[in-house]
């Protein structure tokens, strides 16, 4: 299925991330925007107020982020693509409709343009601290996916993907910016509305009385309706059955708990996503993703000056995590080098998939900034005689400098 | 054989007899987890009465629910449903009246749901004017959870966690509901049946946020720890003293413990809802670029 042209404000643009991600969610066919402004990512509500009424949408500044996801889940069952965007607190208040939304299997998509934390932390500058949250942070087991786009052009083209995963597996999809890719501006280019693909929410077709909300298909993925279609469909966030009437016992929950997470484990392959470059015969390989995986270029290229066989992967799907790859890259390297802005999230996960046949080493940043090349050089180069191999995470102490 | 007793054999068993709102309820989840004397049973009843009464196309009535013992009420009846989180059923069903404004949409949930934790949705959506019907089932009491004080309680009523007795004052229901902007505002309790069900009729077919509040008996922790009696003594008191004021000022609705209660229709009058407002200023400023919001269609 193509794009609605309606949406798709097609030319070269210059436009930050924040921007460039609404205009995505307008090109996928999202209509409806609920959200609560919070820093950094108002722009995309901002952007999204002045462009829906223009595109036959709507948009509704909610009371607060709880508020914000539930309309979102609500207007996603009529069958209006939605969405909402949020940062830091706000996305800490949402995590309990993530939970709702994967238990009612229902697409949609969210934003989170990370800045540093905990609580209010810092709120205009950058982070990368909301990783392990976007995997874990609504209480009980679910899967969810999560993208991480590193440049404006990236948030408008995974933005839409975003949205093509959402209705492909009935799954909440996260974008995790971060506030550098969010407020850097840069070349987008929108292509006509022919040149981007969109995934048609997966209908019900039979007859109204026989549809059952939760009946998986051969994919674990049931099909959906939207309200008001005439199926008199239940749905609850208590574990159900496949009519969606909820059933209190370990049986019922081992069925659909498994199936929530098989539904994106085993599909696994088809949703992962990476680039990777000289990896083949490398020593190193640094590990990044988002804004990091920029400034890891940099310490690459001055890793290589130095001899260094130095290959780079960069995570575009951080969620589910790429385990055959780093599998595989562990067994061929001596080091996995891992910088981002946090004090070890994802760097946990490579960790766990390296299974101590590779040295782990985590370049740790606060947040407020982004790394200085020369730390990740500086932990290539020791990483580089892979020494510490098994022994969990390793970091290497910073050279002495003055505050940046 | 007495006559009687031949009379009482002929009679056909209640569990053989159809069901005379079957085609609303899930009949397949029936029996339901209310207790018996519970008063939601009597609000799903005069709901479905409503929506009979007005031979609306039910395909395109919604019920989303909360949390609690009337956030069950979703799961029930024979309507596109949703049962979702703890005071968000507001704010969930906003999101389907605005992505579908085709579809009638209605809350049904509980006092602490909707006034407690979602007392921020409450307000908010009353402020908008969304067009959605709220029917709030006051029993006084966190019943699901087995009997805690709630933001209506009145002192110095028990609950297990007032076992002093509370002392906060409760949310006056309409007078809330009012003040926010709702358009409709009506209480009734379990006992006025026929009331209640002409409120919710009429609040169904009111354009914008509509409230109707309905204090129900919870025989089993409010009449318990409070020492009221059965169900049956709870719908007697409703009986010996609520006192029907229609149009009654909102500032004089507070419910004080073992108190007369003021029911009737409150407040009814006209202002523009959420999408007749966004629509009006959209064409205003923006004109022929805009096509007034329909939502899907």
């Amino acid at each position: 299925m193509k794009a609605d042209p309606k949406g798709v404000l097609t030319g070269s643009h210059f436009m930050d991330g924040d921007h460039a991600c609404a205009e995505g969610a307008l090109a996928a066919g999202c209509r409806f925007f609920g959200g609560y402004p919070i820093t950094p990512s108002t722009e995309v509500a901002e952007r999204f107020s002045q462009r829906c009424p223009l595109v036959e949408g709507i948009f509704i500044q909610m009371e607060d982020e709880l508020a914000s996801l539930a309309a979102v889940i609500g207007a996603s069952w009529t069958g209006t693509k939605s969405m909402t965007v949020t940062s830091g607190p706000g996305f800490s208040l949402m995590m309990e409709h993530i939970g709702l939304a994967a238990m009612l299997e229902t697409p949609l998509v969210l934003a989170n343009v990370q800045r540093g934390g905990p609580s209010t932390g810092l709120p205009t500058l950058t982070g990368q601290g909301d990783m392990m949250q976007a995997r874990w942070g609504s209480h009980g087991d679910y899967e969810i996916i999560a993208l991480s786009p590193n440049s404006p052009q990236e948030a408008f083209e995974y933005t839409i993907k975003a949205f093509n995963l959402s209705e492909r597996y009935r799954v909440p999809v996260l974008i995790m910016l971060d506030e550098c890719v969010g407020h850097m501006t840069e070349k987008v280019v929108i292509p006509s509305a022919t040149d981007i693909e969109i995934e048609p929410r997966k209908y019900y077709r039979g007859p109204k009385n026989k549809y059952l909300p939760f009946k998986p298909d051969k994919d674990l993925v049931p099909f959906i309706v939207d309200a008001g279609a005439g199926t008199r469909f239940h749905v609850t966030g208590l574990t159900h059955d496949y009519r969606g009437y909820p059933v209190m016992n370990a049986e019922c929950q081992e069925e659909l708990v498994r199936r929530l997470v098989d539904k994106i484990r085993k599909n696994a392959d088809d949703i992962v996503e990476f680039e990777e470059e000289q990896t083949e015969g490398a020593d190193v390989v640094v590990i990044s993703y988002g804004i990091t995986s920029r400034v890891s270029l940099r310490a690459v290229d001055l890793a290589r000056e130095e001899g260094i066989k130095v290959g780079i992967m960069r995570l575009v799907v951080v969620w589910p995590f790429p385990e055959k790859r780093i599998r595989e890259l562990a067994g061929q390297v001596k080091a996995l080098v891992v910088p981002e802005i946090n004090y070890g999230q994802v760097v946990l996960e490579v960790d766990r998939c390296a299974c101590g046949r590779a040295e782990v080493a985590l370049v740790p940043h606060g947040g407020g900034w982004v790394h200085d090349p020369d730390d990740i050089l500086h932990t290539i180069r020791q990483a580089a005689h892979g020494k510490r191999v098994g022994q969990g995470v390793v970091e290497y102490s910073r050279k002495k400098r003055g505050r940046t | 054989m007495s006559a009687q007793k031949v009379a009482e054999r002929s009679r056909p068993r209640v569990e053989e007899m159809p069901h005379p709102m079957e085609s609303l309820l899930r009949m397949e989840r029936i029996p339901h987890i209310w207790c018996p004397t519970c008063g939601i049973g009597t609000v799903v009843t005069a709901f479905a009465s409503a929506l009979e009464k007005l031979k609306w196309n039910l395909d395109k009535v919604c019920v989303v629910s909360g949390i609690g013992c009337t956030g069950r009420v979703a799961g029930y009846m024979r309507l596109d449903s949703f049962h979702t989180t703890h005071g968000r059923p507001i704010a969930f069903a906003t999101g389907v009246k605005l992505g579908n404004p085709e579809l009638k949409v209605v809350v049904i949930s509980g006092d602490g749901d909707l006034i407690a934790i979602g007392g921020n949705h409450f307000i908010h959506a009353a402020r908008r004017n969304i067009d959605m019907t709220v029917i709030c089932v006051n029993n006084f009491i966190y019943a699901m959870t087995g009997g805690q004080v709630a933001p209506t309680t009145p002192p110095t009523g028990y609950a297990t966690t007032s076992p002093y007795g509370s002392f906060e004052k409760p949310f006056n229901i309409p007078q809330l509901a009012e003040s926010c902007g709702a358009v409709y505002v009506a209480r009734w309790t379990a006992l006025h049946v026929r009331r209640l069900t002409t409120s919710i009729t009429e609040a169904l077919q009111k354009p914008g946020f509509s409230v109707v509040e309905v204090i129900t008996p919870c025989a089993n922790y409010w009449g318990r720890i409070n020492r009221l009696g059965t169900g049956l003594d709870l719908m007697k008191f409703y009986h010996d003293n609520a006192v029907i004021k229609h149009g009654e000022d909102t500032r004089n609705l507070d419910i004080e413990f073992q108190k007369p209660i003021v029911v009737g229709k409150f407040i009814d009058r006209e202002r523009p809802t959420f999408l007749e407002a966004y629509n009006q200023r959209l064409s205003e400023i923006l004109g022929d670029k805009f096509k007034p919001y329909g939502g899907k269609a």
